[in-house]
């Protein structure tokens, strides 16, 4: 079972790197603090660097999903400011 | 406001900064500044606060592109020569970034209009080439309660600082009068190495973007001169004056006045 409930989902698959992050940046920015965002990401690139760049904001990436049609979705947990 | 795929690729690498991000962009987004003078500094300065995305830009200017100016004002090109400055800043600005409004103003800056001008206005780069303007500027600001920030450039030197109502010093709080009319050279009679304009006027799109998204120190309580030949910044604090006659404790100016233009200045 997941210990998380998905408030908001944004899919980022239709731009590429870098307005992907800044793509989710724009969702997270809607959230309040300990909100969960579901983000539906390409394979390659996006995979590799959204996940590593919401962590360096602060946010917590609680789960990476392959969703086997070579997207993911990343679930993260907003942080405070 | 939600931003469209297309917003979001234009202001990528604004909105990746942490100390922009989501929220500094919209702040452009939703900023007015004002420009006066559409010459060596106002050019890279309008150019870059355009293509930043702040959305209103206001541009005043009285005079037309003269082929002596395109030496430095990069904002104007050649087919531009005798079209008003304004429109052809205008029209640089729009190529650059569609999405912003620019105002405008093709008159010169006097104390008859410049409280009204300014009043609308988050944000005032001051990019005029004489010392009345200047004072001018200055003394609507800080009637008016409006930051600015403050240049001159002149041959390989270069200055600015810049001032927030209530803090640090103003402009005249530095340099207390105009010299004397033909005491000190213009552009036009001593020159001015063109990068300058670039230099000058960047970091005053620089300090107007820092003020809009709330991040960093601005130039304010010192002066930073440069000095190209000898590759030379050097940064000047510089207190308030107390008898500071426009921002002072008992202040003798309390409204914009005209200070009379060296004869050479005024186009027949």
């Amino acid at each position: 079972m997941d210990d998380y409930q998905i408030d908001e989902t944004v899919d980022i698959t239709d731009v590429v790197c870098p307005v992907t992050f800044v793509k989710a940046k724009v969702a997270l920015e809607e959230l309040s603090e300990g909100q969960i965002l579901a983000i539906r990401l390409n394979d390659g690139e996006p995979v590799q660097n959204v996940p590593r760049s919401m962590k360096e904001e602060g946010h917590k990436v609680l789960k990476l999903i392959d969703n086997t049609d070579s997207t993911y979705t990343l679930i993260v947990r907003k942080a405070g400011e | 406001m939600a931003f469209s795929n297309e917003q979001l690729e234009r202001y990528s690498r604004h909105m990746i900064l942490k100390e922009v991000g989501v929220k500094g962009q919209k702040r452009l987004l939703e900023s007015k500044v004002l420009i006066i003078g559409a010459g060596g500094l106002g050019a890279p300065a309008a150019l870059y606060l355009a293509a930043a995305g702040v959305g209103v830009i206001g541009i005043a200017d009285a005079d037309d592109v003269d082929l002596s100016n395109l030496q430095r004002q990069v904002i104007h090109t050649t087919p531009d020569v005798g079209k008003a400055k304004v429109r052809s800043a205008e029209e640089s600005m729009k190529a650059i970034n569609p999405e912003i409004t620019v105002h405008t103003y093709r008159t010169y800056v006097l104390a008859n209009n410049i409280g009204q001008l300014i009043a609308e206005y988050d944000f005032i780069i001051d990019g005029t080439d004489n010392f009345p303007a200047k004072f001018l500027i200055n003394d609507a600001c800080v009637l008016g309660k409006k930051p600015f920030s403050h240049a001159g450039i002149i041959r390989f030197q270069g200055q600015l600082m810049t001032y927030l109502p209530g803090q640090g010093p103003c402009y005249r709080c530095v340099f207390s009068s105009p010299p004397p009319p033909d005491a000190v050279p213009t552009c036009r009679q001593a020159g001015v190495i063109g990068a300058m304009g670039g230099v000058i006027g960047s970091l005053q799109a620089m300090e107007a973007v820092k003020y809009i998204i709330g991040q960093g120190e601005l130039l304010c309580g010192s002066l930073l001169t440069y000095d190209a030949l000898n590759m030379e910044f050097r940064k000047i604090k510089l207190p308030r004056r107390d008898s500071c006659a426009v921002c002072g404790s008992q202040p003798t100016i309390i409204a914009p006045f005209d200070y009379e233009q060296a004869a050479c200045e005024v186009k027949g």
